[in-house]
């Protein structure tokens, strides 16, 4: 494990309705619990109308420039033409996160490590249906710690609304698996 | 006072700031990239005994502005850049009846219907010619989410002791993004206001509030009055920030959203030896011409930052009248520039100064 990454410029990609913008929230509320520099920045418009969606979040130590993120050194997708438009814009040293369920191609990229996580399939074996999402940010907290463990907890509860608290330990157990993916 | 950081969209953290400064009458019309700011108000609002109303279009929306401030309420209405330029008619006359009153900008690209990613082309229409006639709107221009927040409230205050509308210039990015906030504390007293039409009640003489004044020895009389109040306005409310200014060489001005991005390429431009700072006005009118006086002393040249074809840099050469260079860059359309194309700009800038 190397050193918990501090700050992180993040791009989630995917078709609406996979909870892209929602796993960004996750990756914010952390940000915001840990008193850290933080934003968060939807794709709006024709983008999101088009059926897909992305998002730009940004931790750090320091104030935050442009929180639209260009050169992301993480970026987790959600489906295949996310990937084919986002994977060249990796900083050297990334990491990429991919549902391998629903990408059929993983790239090899020199320098940038590559996880492939079946993260759809994975939430579908365990009843966890629609949490593909949460499944990735876990495997995204395992393999930087960019927060405290206690700290993402608490920002999946933060982010999962209060009229529905009964989908939290879903989300916590969807956590889980993408921490042991 | 309360720290609390929350986690707000900045369309939400402008509409909850305004409910916090008094505002208790919000008329709208659906636009993206400002629909978050009337959706917070429909929520909110009837919560704090307030009033949202989506009116049947925003020329509507302004002239309830106009009623209900002219009943002395704290009234705003938000709208992105073509419903803005429909509002443009309500503004004037706001203007001249001295009426105050927040009206929010979350601009998107044009001109026209344009486009709906963030831009800063309207400068020019909030700075000059919000409407027809002589006269000016406070403009406040945000650059983060907490000051969406800092600034809708304080529009509020500075609307109501000068008497004239004040309008808060977005655009997409800001309206869109989350930053944590500490939103601000709930007023607790609202000014007097003795020229407000309450009804009189018999007990003084009545207050009149309108724009037409067909003697033109009078309305002559009132613009110059409202000038007067004017150069108050420009002598005691110019708001900026800078950093890095006190030597550099290459001062970049830049507001807003765009601001962010110019601070960045400061950093990596004083990085690689160049002497850049940033100078961001806070106020668009009264645009801060005295911290660009401040700047005159180290300052080679300026280059003005913005998300449209260069408009800021019309106050900037004003400003400075001619004594160092004032070149421009800028992206248009909905297009955000990156820091990289700013430093670039920068370095050739740096390198035209003949080292």
């Amino acid at each position: 494990m190397s050193e918990p990454k501090r700050c992180m410029q993040a791009v989630l990609a995917g078709f609406g309705g996979q909870g892209i913008l929602f796993a960004g929230k996750i990756i914010a509320n952390a940000g915001l619990l840990e008193d850290r520099e933080l934003s968060w920045l939807p794709s709006y418009g024709p983008e999101m109308r088009g059926g897909t969606a992305n998002c730009s979040v940004c931790l750090s130590d320091d104030p935050i420039g442009s929180p639209l993120v260009l050169n992301p050194d993480v970026l987790v997708v959600m489906n295949q033409p996310s990937l084919d438009k986002f994977e060249h814009s990796v900083q050297p040293g990334g990491l990429v996160i991919v549902d391998s369920t629903l990408v059929p191609r993983i790239p090899d990229m020199p320098g940038v490590t590559v996880c492939a996580v079946p993260a759809t399939a994975l939430a579908e074996e365990a009843g966890l249906k629609g949490l593909a999402n949460v499944i990735l940010v876990g495997k995204l907290f395992a393999e930087t710690r960019f927060c405290s463990e206690e700290t993402i907890r608490a920002a999946v509860a933060a982010v999962v609304p209060a009229r529905k608290k009964d989908k939290l330990a879903g989300n916590l157990r969807a956590l889980e698996l993408g921490i042991q993916a | 006072m309360s720290q609390e950081k929350v986690l707000m969209k900045g369309n939400e953290a402008m509409a909850e700031a305004a409910i916090r400064a008094g505002c208790r009458f919000f008329f709208g019309y659906p636009i993206t990239p400002q629909t978050e700011v009337a959706a917070y108000m429909a929520k909110r609002m009837p919560k704090e005994g307030g009033t949202y109303l989506q009116a049947e279009s925003e020329i509507a929306a302004i002239n309830m502005v106009y009623g209900a401030s002219s009943a002395g309420a704290r009234v705003m209405t938000s709208s992105s850049s073509p419903g803005v330029s429909l509002k443009g008619e309500g503004v004037s006359y706001m203007a001249g009846a001295d009426l105050p009153g927040v009206i929010v900008n979350v601009q998107r690209g044009g001109p026209g219907l344009g486009g709906i990613q963030p831009s800063q082309s309207d400068y020019w229409q909030a700075t000059r010619a919000m409407g027809h006639g002589d006269f000016q709107v406070l403009v406040f221009a945000p650059s983060t989410v907490q000051e969406m927040a800092d600034l809708a409230y304080l529009a509020f205050e500075k609307a109501d002791e000068y008497r004239m509308p004040a309008m808060i210039l977005s655009d997409g990015m800001l309206g869109q993004m989350m930053e944590p906030v500490v939103l601000p504390e709930r007023v607790e007293q609202l000014p007097e206001k003795p020229w407000a039409t309450t009804g009189h009640k018999g007990e003084r003489k009545h207050n009149i509030v309108d724009s037409l004044y067909l003697t033109a020895d009078e309305l002559e009389r009132l613009n110059i009055e409202r000038f007067e109040r004017y150069e108050t306005v420009k002598a005691r409310e110019q708001r900026a920030e800078t950093f890095m200014c006190e030597d550099a060489e290459i001062v970049l001005v830049s507001f807003g959203a765009t601001a962010r991005i110019a601070h960045s390429a400061v950093v990596r431009a004083r990085a690689e030896g160049i002497k850049a700072g940033l100078l961001r006005p806070i106020t668009l009118w009264p645009f801060p011409v005295d911290a660009i006086e401040g700047c005159m002393g180290c300052a080679k040249a300026f280059l003005s930052v913005e998300m449209n074809m260069g408009q800021m840099v019309d106050d900037v050469r004003l400003a400075v009248n001619g004594r160092v260079p004032v070149e421009f860059f800028g992206r248009t359309g909905g297009i955000i520039p990156t820091p990289d194309e700013v430093l670039d700009a920068i370095r050739k800038l740096a390198g035209k100064g003949g080292e």
